[in-house]
C-alpha cells in the first residue's frame, strides 16, 4: 500500500538561481545541498511545514540523463511555461500573494475566485508554474 | 483581483512581517512597527496573529531561532550566534532555542557537525539510490 509521496523532481535551469527562489523567496527549507563531484550537486528543499516531502531541484543540463536534443527540448518547454508543478497551500492567500509579489515573484494570475475556490498562479525562476491556494479554500478566504 | 477586500490592511501587515524578516538581528521595538503600519499595538497584534498564527513577538523569536540554526550549521560559536540573531542574553537564547528545537544550541551544533562529517565521508549514501544510479554517482 502506498502511503506517501516523499521525493519529487522540479526540473530547473540553474540550481543557484533555483536555490535563491525556493529558499529565499518562497521560504522553503533547505534539506540537502551535497556536492557530488565538480559539476553535480544534490539539492533538495521542503515546504516549510512539510519536512517529509523533498523537492529535488533537478538541473536540466546536457548529461548522461539528458542527451543534447532532450535537454534543449526540455529547456525550451520549461522556458515557455508549459509545466505546472502542483498546488502550494498557504494559510492566507492574500498575504502570501502580497509577500511574494514584494519579493519579486512573477504572478501570472492574481488571487481570483473560481468555482473551486480562490487561486493564484505564479512562476518559478525557470518558468515552471504553481497554483497557490488557501488551506481552507471553501470557507471565508479573506481572513482579516 | 488586485483590489481584493482589505488590500490596504494586508499590505501593511505584510510590510511589517518583511520588516521583521530583514531586521531580526536589530533591537526591534514592536510598538514602532505598529506605529509605522498606522495601527494600534492591539489591532496590529490581532491582525498579524490572524494571518500568521503567531503574534509579532512570537514570529520574531521564531525567525531568530531559525537563523540561529543556520549560523550554528555554519560553525559560528554559540555566543556569537546568540548576538548575531539579536538576543542580549545567552541564557534566554539557549532556553528559547531548546524550547523550540528540542536540544541546546551546542548539542544541535554537535549533531550538525557529525552529520556534515558523515556526508563528507560518503555523500552518495545521503542520496536515494535511484537518483544516484541515474546520475552515475555510485562510489566504486
Amino acid at each position: 500500500m502506498i502511503t506517501k509521496m516523499t521525493i519529487t523532481n522540479i526540473h530547473v535551469l540553474n540550481q543557484d538561481s533555483a536555490y535563491d527562489f525556493y529558499v529565499n523567496k518562497l521560504g522553503f527549507k533547505l534539506v540537502d545541498d551535497i556536492p557530488m563531484g565538480p559539476e553535480s550537486r544534490w539539492l533538495t528543499v521542503s515546504p516549510p511545514e512539510q519536512p517529509d516531502l523533498q523537492l529535488v531541484l533537478f538541473p536540466v543540463t546536457v548529461s548522461k540523463i539528458f542527451p543534447k536534443d532532450v535537454a534543449e527540448t526540455l529547456i525550451g518547454l520549461i522556458k515557455k511555461g508549459i509545466f505546472g508543478c502542483g498546488v502550494l497551500t498557504c494559510n492566507d492567500i492574500f498575504a502570501t500573494y502580497e509577500e511574494l509579489k514584494a519579493k519579486g515573484v512573477e504572478f501570472i494570475k492574481a488571487p481570483t475566485k473560481e468555482f473551486y475556490g480562490t487561486e493564484a498562479l505564479f512562476k518559478d525562476d525557470s518558468g515552471n508554474y504553481f497554483s497557490l491556494q488557501p488551506l481552507n479554500n471553501f470557507g471565508n478566504e479573506n481572513s482579516i | 483581483m488586485e483590489q481584493y477586500p482589505k488590500v490596504y490592511l494586508y499590505r501593511r501587515i505584510v510590510q511589517a512581517k518583511l520588516f521583521i524578516d530583514k531586521n531580526y538581528a536589530e533591537r526591534i521595538d514592536l510598538s514602532y512597527i505598529s506605529d509605522e503600519a498606522c495601527f494600534s499595538k492591539f489591532h496590529f497584534t490581532r491582525l498579524f496573529k490572524t494571518i500568521y498564527a503567531k503574534t509579532p513577538h512570537q514570529y520574531l523569536t521564531w525567525v531568530r531561532i531559525e537563523k540561529a540554526q543556520q549560523l550554528l550549521r555554519e560553525d559560528k560559536s554559540v555566543s556569537e550566534t546568540c548576538f548575531l540573531v539579536g538576543f542580549d542574553s545567552l541564557t534566554s537564547f539557549s532556553g528559547l532555542f531548546k524550547r523550540n528545537v528540542g536540544v541546546s544550541p551546542s548539542s544541535y551544533q554537535a549533531q550538525m557537525q557529525q552529520l556534515k562529517l558523515a556526508i563528507k565521508k560518503s555523500p552518495v549514501s545521503f542520496v536515494p539510490s535511484c537518483f544516484a544510479l541515474q546520475h552515475g554517482w555510485f562510489e566504486k
